[in-house]
């Protein structure tokens, strides 16, 4: 720490920041455009100019740039300054000289950094009195808009899209006042990160496509603190609703995970929400016909199936913590089931005794970008975590920030940086069946089967520490391979290991975390990180139940009379002859969900539950962090929370049925949360992941609309002009109205829009923060379940290796290895029924060795039958192995599977 | 060579015959510097003879050219990647000195690359040539050749264990790649805009690795430094700076043309002696002394000796030496609105100041000269030179050369100004015709 | 099919891949391979561009940011010649307006445009070095000063006479 002296007063700052960075977290508006906090600063826009003086004595003092400016021991700056004064306004009618004046009809307007900067510099009139240039827009695809006329040319968006964000096909064109920002041609943007450049682009260039059709004001929009439900990362977002309709999502800080940035799928992915697939009322099959019917006479029919025999609950792991049990104090405990197959149970639950037994760290994605040597063991994580690749996409900059320390150059002064490191080597190593989109970035990639890079990493274990069982008849070359990483892995500081449960692969994951709990001897900082496929797999994984194996025998035996299943597609999980089966077998299926997935058509019953934007839960990501979402949209009702469908369900019952008598009585999220601790008490903390309903600021909820929220008697005008009040609940402590509290250094979990005064885009998070790009002023958002320091002891208890070492993977004949090719969208089952998503997906193909495919298009023979799919040739990928897309081609699609593959009839032979 | 001759670069120019070759090179002098360097001086040596020499970068900014190559990590050539670069990307208005010397004589180019790659250890050498020098390109790849041939570049120079070689990047015109960071960025194969300073390029230049810049009449000196010493070089020059410079004057004088003469020969000299003086029918009005982005002296300053310090006392700078002379019957304004138009258009459009502001003024300079000038318009450039003109408010040293003119030329031609705002029209009509 | 739409002829690939070789990084030949196929085509078409960008590993983005970057790389067709005339400070002293007016009118086209018959190019270019001798020109690749309308008209018949 050190102290500077802006405008004659004192604060103490930061040394290792730039000037700009001190004067926001002093508290002054310095206007900005092209230094961001996760971009660091390149100096092009010259908005942030400030007076310094060399000393007490100098008057004069000089012009710098904040952000390329570093603080120094009692620098003397002044932001007020006239001549600083004069040049930023300067600056700002530069930017405005090609600037449409467009603003009432930007979508940007209201939420715009360029309007912001634009009033604090006080620039209000035009004397450019010339022609402007224009420019021609583009159509990037269905995620973003283009309307280059608006832009500043701040460079934003191209740093962060490709040299931020690894992606090629956006560049900056041509020169002088003429410089373009798009793409060589029209066309999608292919970056996963491709929608940031909506937050990014401080004006209207990029905004958010979805969005625009439902376009409404920030002012307008009631937010609501959420996370994202397309993965297992736990993204934090910001739900955005108007007239009890989603609106968008936006990016929510979390220091430790997603911090500024989404991926596609988790901002764009909520189109499933309002998608025609929705359920809105009951359904019950009358004659045959699936109909809507009242809600009571749905509840009739339940209360009439549950008296004829067992009910067994199927749970999902997409479903809140708060769903699934309620669900299982509903059924009980041995009828209550994870909704998932042996084999995604048994790996979920090793993720959870793997991360819980690991003597090192349990990195968070933050924490991952440290890392200064990664290995990647069988998961392709740009896929299945992509915002976790993106982290790990950053750990490759380590060296560099290491060369730039060296040199004296600051980490943020982000040109000169990678100037310096241009030639720094990568520090990420990838050992995975097929190519992934961070193979670009890594010192080292290799392919091989599933169980082959398993033996690779057990080695890799054993080379590390000794006492970890050894791997025989590796071939000459890995031996040096696992030699080499084994050596890479031991010289770094913080070293990290990442695998997951993309292939079913047991083994993959247990060599992953012997090889960190083997560096962890040494290394405490050794860290460990396993991917899980959905938003609430590790919940679930933590509460345990049947697997759906199980329930398939009780179904056969005719033990199972009704069968609730929780938000959950079956067909995703079983092959269509079990699903047959189940449905042959069990007289009532009532599926209580909020999309009709194909499962639904077997639905004696259908109940339409809230969508993640209409209700309130909790999460438990990948690495065991609770974390809550709450509702934007307050739904019509039947539509309501999974726990209250099931609360409803229950009070048609004979209470003394039921396993847990207090189900019943749950008055608010914060009873559900309360009987779930006692339950199981492992998830206990789950109910600290933010604040209860009860928490108030001064007696004041908080509000969850801007201060300028229009239209609220208007909207139902047509009804009635009367003021209505607004929506309320008891599960949180939110208002759904402006009226209420807000503050910056309110608990960073219910933080539900940034706005400060004066900052009314997404940048007033700065105020939301002490130190830029650090904690949240009002606490971190969520709390961890899993907590390695009780491994630290290792002395007390040596780390037991498993032996389970699988045999080298040996080729069949007539048949191949088939993979998942896991796909960013496509594979995820929610975002697929978003419409932008599904627009993004492409055809399924299937994945062949280069130069292996004897014809254009191939016939695979999977369980379900055989697939004509036409052949993508995947350089690298191991022979006999071919990659199928995860539930696209089939529906349930376990992996690994050895099939036969033969040439489509028909189609000639290759030339 | 062998007589420490009064003008050391373009002795051995000879149009009727053309570049020398390797033997005739040798004969008139050539390669005894570097056979006295890699048989028998340091690397530390021949900094220290040129910095006692008093060379300062010929580019333009004057940096010290000894003092520039202190900067360079010591390691030799073959323990670290280190690039020696000559910046043959001669690129602004009115200047034409480096293309006599690429022309004229391309070996004692790359005899001064052998030198400066020697004292700085850099193993890699790299003429960034403007894309527009054809007839240089031919030549100095010929020349690269030959001495390539002969054992002047390659593997194991003379024996010495120092290997260095020359590669000739031909760009593709952009004026800003004469900008050192911004040429580095061009050889990188990317969007040609400057970089940050630190890392300083001598640090961590191109792809992030050592890298010395000298302009190529800055490398030519050094042969003649190197075998005559650092006393008889510093000698050359008529004041404070030493050695000789080429000058050059354009625009209606009767003889225009480039010569190198002792640096610090007065202006007055230049013009009149070596370049004869205005054509019949025109007087001299004002001048650009160095080049496009140097501010206009008028004829009180006729006198001032062309080096570094005597002309930026005059209000200028020495810039490239090269003169453009504003005759009485050229209108200034139309003059400046040219100035201002090229550098618009060579704005790379990274920083607003530049990109946003050079427009601006060319549109007001438009409108003046065009006779749709407003009062305003006045106030409006004003603030520009102001603005744009200190250095450190935009990325680079563009906008501020741009300026340079224009904040003179609002001076020194207020009254030609008014007229055309008042008149509506250009007092010299448009242009200037023959 | 226009020339542009073909593939880059193999001795021109290997020439490209040659230049790559010899970078430290494939990216720093981009301007000196474009400068190639613009040497062999007169300009560089989309379809050309992409394939450069595939043999130096770049994104055609990536590589048509610096394509439109340089004021010598041509992303448009040009004539059989193209004349650049100087604009800059001392040919403008020397009167290269009048010039400039002259050529566009003996040519029927404004600066940046092609002669209908596809022979010659106008194009202003910035200072090339001759200032001594202006107004200077470069035609193609070489260089006129002391250019008078005089002989322009014989250049320009030159020109239309030569293939």
């Amino acid at each position: 720490m050190t102290t500077i002296r802006i405008d004659g007063r004192d604060w103490p700052t930061r040394s290792d920041i730039n000037l700009l960075q001190a004067c926001l977290e002093a508290g002054a508006n310095l206007p900005y455009f092209c230094w961001h906090p996760e971009l660091g600063s390149v100096g092009a826009c010259r908005q942030c100019a400030i007076k310094q003086f060399s000393g007490p004595e100098d008057r004069k003092g000089r012009i710098v740039m904040a952000c390329m400016t570093p603080v120094s021991e009692n620098a003397i700056i002044s932001i007020d300054d006239p001549e600083a004064r004069d040049f930023r306004a300067s600056v700002i009618e530069w930017m405005m000289v090609n600037h449409p004046y467009d603003c009432p009809v930007c979508e940007e307007g209201g939420e715009c950094h360029l309007q912001d900067m634009t009033v604090m510099t006080g620039h209000n009139t035009r004397r450019y009195r010339f022609t402007k240039r224009t420019h021609r827009n583009q159509d990037l695809g269905p995620f973003v808009k283009h309307e280059m006329n608006r832009c500043i040319a701040c460079y934003r968006c191209v740093r962060f899209y490709r040299d931020y964000a690894g992606g090629d096909d956006l560049a900056a064109f041509a020169s002088h006042d003429n410089v373009y920002f798009g793409r060589a041609e029209d066309g999608t943007l292919q970056n996963a990160f491709s929608g940031n450049l909506v937050e990014i682009c401080p004006t209207g260039v990029f905004t958010d496509k979805p969005f625009s059709a439902v376009y409404t004001r920030k002012w307008d929009m009631r937010g609501a603190p959420s996370v994202c439900v397309h993965c297992a990362v736990g993204c934090n977002t910001i739900v955005n609703a108007r007239e009890e309709t989603l609106r968008r999502v936006l990016n929510r800080y979390n220091t430790d995970i997603n911090r500024y940035v989404l991926c596609d799928r988790g901002r764009f992915g909520h189109g499933f929400v309002n998608a025609p697939t929705r359920i809105r009322t009951p359904l019950r099959i009358i004659d045959g016909q699936q109909v809507p019917v009242p809600t009571a006479d749905a509840l009739t029919a339940f209360a009439h199936m549950a008296t004829k025999g067992r009910v067994v609950g199927i749970a999902s792991s997409r479903a809140a913590l708060e769903t699934c049990f309620s669900l299982w104090a509903l059924v009980g405990a041995k009828h209550f089931s994870t909704g998932q197959t042996r084999q995604e149970q048994e790996c979920a639950e090793l993720a959870h005794a793997l991360l819980t037994r690991h003597p090192g760290a349990l990195p968070t994605l933050h924490e991952m970008e440290s890392a200064d040597a990664v290995l990647v063991l069988g998961e392709d994580v740009c896929a299945t975590a992509p915002r976790l690749g993106l982290s790990l996409h950053q750990s490759v900059r380590q060296a560099s920030f290491h060369t730039a320390d060296n040199a004296k150059v600051p980490r943020w002064m982000d040109a000169a940086v990678r100037t310096l490191g241009s030639e720094c080597p990568s520090t990420l190593h990838i050992l995975t069946p097929a190519p992934t989109d961070l193979d670009s970035v890594a010192a080292e990639t290799f392919h091989a089967a599933p169980d082959d890079i398993a033996r690779l990493g057990f080695a890799i274990a054993h080379e590390i520490d000794p006492s970890a069982p050894p791997v025989t008849d590796l071939t000459p070359d890995d031996a040096a391979r696992v030699a080499r990483l084994a050596q890479t892995l031991m010289a770094a500081r913080k070293p990290l290991i990442v695998s997951g449960m993309q292939y079913g692969s047991r083994a993959l994951m247990q060599a992953t975390s012997s090889i960190a709990a083997a560096l962890a001897r040494t290394t405490p900082a050794a860290g460990l990180s396993l991917v899980l496929p959905e938003c609430n797999s590790m919940g679930l994984a933590m509460m345990g139940g049947l697997s759906l194996e199980t329930v398939m025998e009780q179904a056969r035996a005719g033990e199972i009379f009704t069968l609730i299943v929780v938000e959950n597609d079956l067909t995703r999980h079983l092959d269509p002859a079990d699903v047959a089966d189940l449905v042959a077998t069990v007289p009532n299926i009532v599926v209580i969900d909020h999309t009709m997935t194909p499962l639904c058509q077997h639905a004696s019953l259908v109940l339409p539950i809230a969508a993640f934007s209409e209700c309130n839960g909790t999460l438990v990501n990948q690495e065991g962090r609770a974390q809550r979402f709450f509702q934007a949209v307050f739904p019509p009702a039947p539509i309501q929370a999974g726990w209250r469908w099931i609360q409803t369900l229950a009070r048609g019952l004979d209470p003394s049925t039921l396993p847990v008598t207090g189900l019943i009585g749950w008055g608010s999220l914060d009873a559900v949360l309360a009987a779930l601790a006692t339950a199981f008490p492992g998830l206990a903390p789950a109910a600290m992941a933010a604040p209860g309903g009860d928490y108030r600021i001064n007696g004041e909820k908080l509000r969850s609309q801007t201060y300028r929220a229009s239209g609220r008697t208007v909207i139902r005008s047509f009804v009635s002009v009367r003021d209505q009040p607004p929506p309320a609940s008891p599960d949180t402590p939110f208002s759904s109205s402006m009226e209420g509290a807000y503050e910056p250094d309110m608990p960073g979990a219910l933080v539900s829009f940034y706005q400060t005064p004066a900052w009314n885009s997404v940048q007033a998070l700065n105020r939301f923060q002490f130190e830029i790009g650090g904690p949240l002023r009002g606490g971190p958002s969520g709390i961890c379940l899993l907590s390695p320091a009780e491994n630290k002891n290792t002395q007390a208890r040596p780390y037991t290796y498993t032996t389970d070492i699988p045999p080298p993977y040996v080729p069949q004949a007539n048949v191949v290895l088939v993979l998942p090719d896991t796909r960013l969208f496509g594979s995820e089952e929610l975002s697929m029924f978003s419409p932008p998503i599904m627009e993004r997906s492409s055809a399924p193909t299937l994945g062949l060795p280069a130069n292996t495919a004897t014809s254009d298009r191939m016939m695979l023979h999977l369980e379900d039958g055989p697939h004509v799919l036409p052949v993508k040739p995947v350089p690298g990928l191991p022979a006999d192995t071919a990659l199928c897309p995860a539930h696209m081609v089939a529906r349930a699609f376990r992996f690994p599977r050895m099939a036969r593959l033969e040439d489509f009839p028909g189609e000639g032979e290759r030339t | 060579m062998t007589a420490a001759s009064e003008r050391p670069l373009t002795a051995m120019i000879d149009p009727a015959m053309g570049p020398p070759d390797c033997a005739t090179y040798e004969r008139a002098g050539g390669w005894q510097a570097a056979r006295l360097a890699l048989g028998s001086l340091t690397p530390a040596e021949i900094i220290d003879r040129v910095t006692r020499s008093k060379l300062r970068g010929r580019g333009g900014a004057g940096f010290g050219t000894g003092q520039k190559w202190n900067f360079v990590p010591k390691e030799p050539a073959s323990e670290r990647r280190k690039y020696l670069i000559a910046n043959a990307d001669e690129m602004e208005p009115g200047t034409f000195k480096d293309r006599w010397l690429l022309e004229g004589n391309p070996l004692q180019l790359v005899e001064g690359m052998i030198l400066a790659a020697y004292a700085v250890q850099a193993a890699h050498g790299i003429v960034f040539l403007r894309g527009e020098y054809q007839e240089a390109c031919v030549r100095l790849h010929r020349a690269i050749g030959e001495a390539r041939q002969q054992g002047w570049l390659g593997e194991n120079i003379l024996g010495s264990g120092f290997s260095f070689d020359i590669h000739v990047h031909s760009s593709a015109g952009r004026y800003i790649c004469g900008e050192e960071t911004a040429l580095l960025t061009a050889l990188e194969g990317r969007r040609a805009t400057p970089r940050s300073k630190p890392p300083f390029p001598q640090t961590g230049g191109l792809w992030g690795a050592p890298s010395v810049v000298n302009n190529v009449e800055t490398l030519c000196n050094l042969p003649h430094i190197i075998v005559n010493g650092p006393e008889w070089f510093a000698g050359l020059g008529l004041g404070e700076d030493g050695g000789t410079k080429i000058y050059g004057v354009s625009g209606r004088v009767a003889k225009p043309g480039a010569w190198e003469l002792p640096i610090g020969t007065p202006l007055r000299q230049i013009i009149e002696d070596h370049a004869g003086g205005m054509r019949s029918g025109y007087q001299l009005r004002a001048l650009l002394p160095g080049g496009a982005s140097t501010a206009f002296i008028d004829t009180t300053a006729l006198d001032v000796a062309m080096d570094y310090g005597s002309v930026e006392k005059a209000g200028s700078r020495l810039g490239t030496g090269m003169a453009i002379i504003l005759d009485d019957r050229t209108c200034p304004i139309g003059m400046i609105r040219n100035l201002e138009h090229f550098f618009a258009q060579e704005s790379c459009g990274w920083c607003t100041p530049c990109r946003d502001g050079l427009p601006w003024v060319e549109r007001l300079l438009d409108a003046i000269e065009d006779g749709t000038g407003q009062d305003e318009d006045m106030e409006q450039l004003d603030r520009h030179a102001r603005m744009l003109g200190a250095p450190g408010r935009t990325f680079c040293a563009h906008a501020p050369g741009a300026m340079a003119p224009l904040a003179s030329g609002l001076k020194l031609f207020a009254a030609d100004f008014t007229a055309h705002i008042q008149q509506g029209r250009c007092p010299h009509h448009a242009g200037a015709g023959p | 099919m226009p020339i542009a739409d073909l593939s880059l002829p193999a001795p021109l690939r290997t020439e490209i891949l040659a230049l790559a070789a010899q970078e430290l990084h494939p990216r720093g030949a981009s301007v000196a391979a474009l400068r190639l196929v613009q040497a062999r085509f007169g300009w560089i078409s989309t379809a050309h561009l992409r394939e450069v960008a595939n043999l130096l590993g770049m994104s055609a983005d990536d590589l048509d940011g610096v394509a439109t970057y340089f004021n010598l790389l041509f992303r448009r067709p040009v004539g059989r010649h193209v004349i650049m005339l100087c604009d800059s400070v001392s040919c403008w002293i020397m009167g290269r307006e009048p010039l400039c007016a002259h050529l566009c009118r003996k040519l029927g086209i404004r600066p940046g445009e092609t002669t209908a018959d596809n022979t010659i190019t106008l194009l202003p270019t910035v200072c090339i070095g001759h200032c001594d001798h202006a107004p200077a020109m470069l035609v193609d690749a070489t260089l006129h000063g002391d250019v008078t309308t005089e002989s322009l008209d014989h250049l320009i018949d030159t020109l239309r006479n030569t293939p």
